[in-house]
């Protein structure tokens, strides 16, 4: 597995792990009292399930997964591309969980997260050699 | 494929179908309380089960020895993810039918299961991440 994949992997488990946790948190206050503010914890929830867990894990496993070929044509620029997506998708769910006034940034750092890995994973989408 | 990940997948198969016979029953009986049921079946039984199977299947060995990690933290995380997903879709909807139809603390323990099953299932894939 390429290093960037395994950021990608590891980064996505510690999103489980902190969605799942905090999911648990709200499913219990609604079986027993606690905090009040605890359900203003439901948009991070979501934003670290779907886009830091499901969504990264998909990225890093692609990255990892798919064929190679266009790889070799621009090796430099697609590690660039790939730890561009990661660094600003991980950014992005930060300051969208953060919420506040970079709530827009965060969604924005996702949007350009998306593109970067558009541009990596756009010319690896080919047919195999026995297909050719 | 090992038949952890068959037990996994199937039930991930189970799940799909029985969400969206729950969304069906929601949008025809007009029933509100079902939401977060469904929501749940989808994208813990039906998504995050499926990747927690392939995953378990597919990921890179641990070593030859235990090529998917530790045995036992696997069929636990297998264990309380289903079992506190299901405690959570039943008794969800049954309190929110009526506050009185079951203890609130199967929430909690409901909740807490599905977080153990996330820390589980990063314990025993952080691991098998790797740098090849």
């Amino acid at each position: 597995m390429p290093r960037v994949s395994v950021w990608f992997v590891r980064a996505s488990l510690c999103h489980l792990v902190a969605g799942f946790g905090i999911g648990a948190l709200l499913l219990a206050s609604k079986g027993v009292t606690l905090a009040a503010g605890v359900w203003a914890l439901r948009g991070v929830h979501i934003e670290l399930l779907l886009v830091g867990w499901m969504i990264q894990l998909v990225m890093g496993v692609a990255v990892w997964i798919f064929p190679r070929m266009g790889l070799r044509r621009a090796p430099q620029r697609s590690a660039v591309t790939a730890w561009l997506a990661f660094a600003l998708l991980n950014g992005g769910v930060l300051l969208v969980s953060l919420g506040g006034p970079l709530f827009a940034v965060g969604r924005l750092m996702e949007v350009t997260a998306a593109a970067s890995f558009a541009a990596h994973l756009w010319g690896r989408v080919s047919p195999g050699l026995s297909e050719i | 494929m090992p038949p952890l990940s068959r037990w996994y997948i199937k039930l991930a198969i189970v799940y799909f179908i029985a969400a969206l016979v729950v969304g069906a029953l929601q949008a025809l009986l007009d029933i509100p309380y079902l939401g977060p049921a469904y929501v749940h079946m989808l994208v813990v039984g039906w998504i995050t089960q499926m990747i927690f199977g392939v995953a378990y299947w597919m990921f890179p060995k641990y070593s030859p020895e235990a090529p998917r990690g530790d045995n036992a933290i696997a069929v636990a995380t297998f264990a309380l993810l289903n079992g506190g997903l299901l405690l959570r879709i039943v008794v969800e909807p049954l309190r929110a039918w009526h506050p009185g139809a079951a203890p609130g603390w199967l929430l909690v323990v409901a909740g807490a299961a599905q977080a153990l099953a996330g820390v589980g299932f990063a314990l025993n894939t952080w691991p098998r991440v790797k740098i090849r």
